[in-house]
């Protein structure tokens, strides 16, 4: 696929959306699309994130391994979403196993290549923040919400 | 109000605390109109009465169903109710989701838990009348995959082209491939026109009050917002008081009300 269509995709997609254009060509030059099969890791829990993932199409489980029993699905992901934000936050590693559901396409972008230009460029890491703020506040809140049981009692 | 007669024709575990029965009138040629989203008065003989919604297509008009969820003293002996025996039934009551005034809009049905059986006479409705509708969309949270309610039905609403349905569970276990996560988390997904949008909730309380912030957050009207709601009943139609929420009365004002009628109440502790 060409960087063409990449930055287009990129472009369009609400999380980049209105990102000054020299900010977006910079992270065009920090992505790379890969496809993964059903059970496959994205990534482990324990290990070094230095990557973050649009997802373009298909589903990921977020899981906690846990000894001796399956593991625990806390978040599905899927087409359009956001994967991944430990790449941006000391000591940046990973807190849970990303374990893919159905074939799934994603754009991967270079945390380490990312965090680099943010220190350069303080508009820039000010900028990523903000979004990877709004996600996590998303996660949060649903989480708090999944606390709730939900559906248990009225 | 007397109780008419029904008898149960069938019986269906739906989940390890809920089920389904099926009643038909025992007076001969009676015939039981409602509107989608519409209750009766339940009466178990020698325990007491329940408001339960009717959950059956609101075209057929000589045998109802309801779904129950087993919690206390009458529901859990009605639980244990078998075909053939009788129940008394008053109704139908109260207010019905608003199906005939959206027409030419998407439709966004979102139901947590139990609150998919007084969704499902609407869906029945809708489905029957497609045309009328653009987007017909389903959001469904369980709380697990074996909470799931009217599982073969689901999988063949989800076969059809002209209705989105999308499951959530809060845990998922193994062999679960769907989605996992509360039913909010579905709305921001979920690919409605926001502005020409009408969305029917049901489900606890809570689970109401936050889809609503995020039907909102979506740029869903407040006025195209309507919420069942629940309270402790006992006549159903008025006189005694005992649901009174705000200045209203879920039996009879409700319990289908706007958004915007009940929201300052929803959000106000001990009413
Ligand atoms: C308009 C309306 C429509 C309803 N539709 C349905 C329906 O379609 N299906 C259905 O299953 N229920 C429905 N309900 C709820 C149902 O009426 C109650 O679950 C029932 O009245 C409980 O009676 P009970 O005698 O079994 O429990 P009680 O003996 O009165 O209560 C026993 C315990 O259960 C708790 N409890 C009571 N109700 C609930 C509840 N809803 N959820 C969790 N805990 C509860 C009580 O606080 C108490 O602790 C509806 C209620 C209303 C007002
Ligand atoms: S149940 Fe008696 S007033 Fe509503």
């Amino acid at each position: 696929m060409s960087v063409e269509t990449l930055e287009r995709i990129l472009s369009e997609h609400p999380f980049l959306k209105d990102l000054k254009e020299e900010y977006l060509d910079l992270i065009v030059g920090c992505a790379r699309n890969v496809f993964y099969k059903p059970g496959e890791f994205i990534f482990r829990e324990g290990e070094e994130a230095h990557e973050f993932y649009i997802i373009r199409d298909g589903r990921v489980s977020l899981e906690i391994s846990v000894p001796g029993k399956n593991p625990v699905v806390i978040q599905t992901l899927e087409d359009g979403e956001v994967l991944g934000w430990s790449w941006i936050v000391p000591p940046y590693y990973w807190h849970f196993d990303a374990r893919v559901v159905e074939p799934t396409r994603v754009i991967a972008l270079d945390g380490r290549c990312l965090r680099n230009k943010c220190e350069e460029d303080h508009n820039l890491g000010y900028e990523l923040l903000k979004r990877f703020l709004t996600i996590v506040e998303q996660r949060l809140q649903a989480t708090r919400i999944q606390l709730l049981d939900l559906y248990g009692a009225s | 109000m007397l109780p008419h007669l029904f008898v149960i024709r069938s019986r269906k575990l739906e989940t390890s605390d809920t089920f389904t029965l099926e009643l038909e009138p025992i007076e001969s040629g009676l015939e039981f109109s409602f509107l989608p989203g519409q209750y009766n008065m339940i009466y178990v003989f020698g325990v007491g009465e329940v408001p339960i919604s009717i959950s059956s297509d609101p075209r057929r008009k000589n045998r109802i169903s309801h779904t129950t969820r087993m919690v206390g003293t009458v529901t859990k002996a009605m639980g244990m109710l078998k075909k053939g025996d009788v129940l008394g039934i008053r109704g139908p009551f109260g207010t019905s989701w608003p199906v005939d005034r959206c027409e030419n809009c998407d439709i966004v049905i979102v139901a947590g838990g139990i609150g998919l059986a007084p969704l499902r006479p609407a869906i029945y409705y809708i489905l029957a009348n497609r045309e009328r509708y653009n987007r017909v969309i389903l959001l469904y949270g369980a709380r697990t995959p074996e909470d799931i309610l009217y599982k073969q039905e689901i999988e063949k609403w989800k076969s059809r082209f002209d209705f989105e349905v999308y499951v959530t569970v809060d845990r998922g276990t193994s062999g679960w491939k769907g989605n996992v996560g509360v039913v909010t988390t579905l709305i921001p997904r979920a690919p409605f026109e926001s502005r020409n949008s009408v969305a029917f909730v049901c489900g606890p309380e809570v689970m109401m009050r936050f889809t609503a912030i995020e039907l909102v957050k979506r740029g869903v009207k407040e006025d195209n917002i309507f919420i069942s709601m629940e309270r402790n009943m006992k006549c159903g139609i008025g006189l005694c008081g005992h649901c009174q929420f705000g200045p209203v009365f879920v039996c009879k004002d409700g319990p289908v009300f706007s958004y915007n009628q009940v929201k300052d109440l929803l959000f106000k502790r001990e009413i």
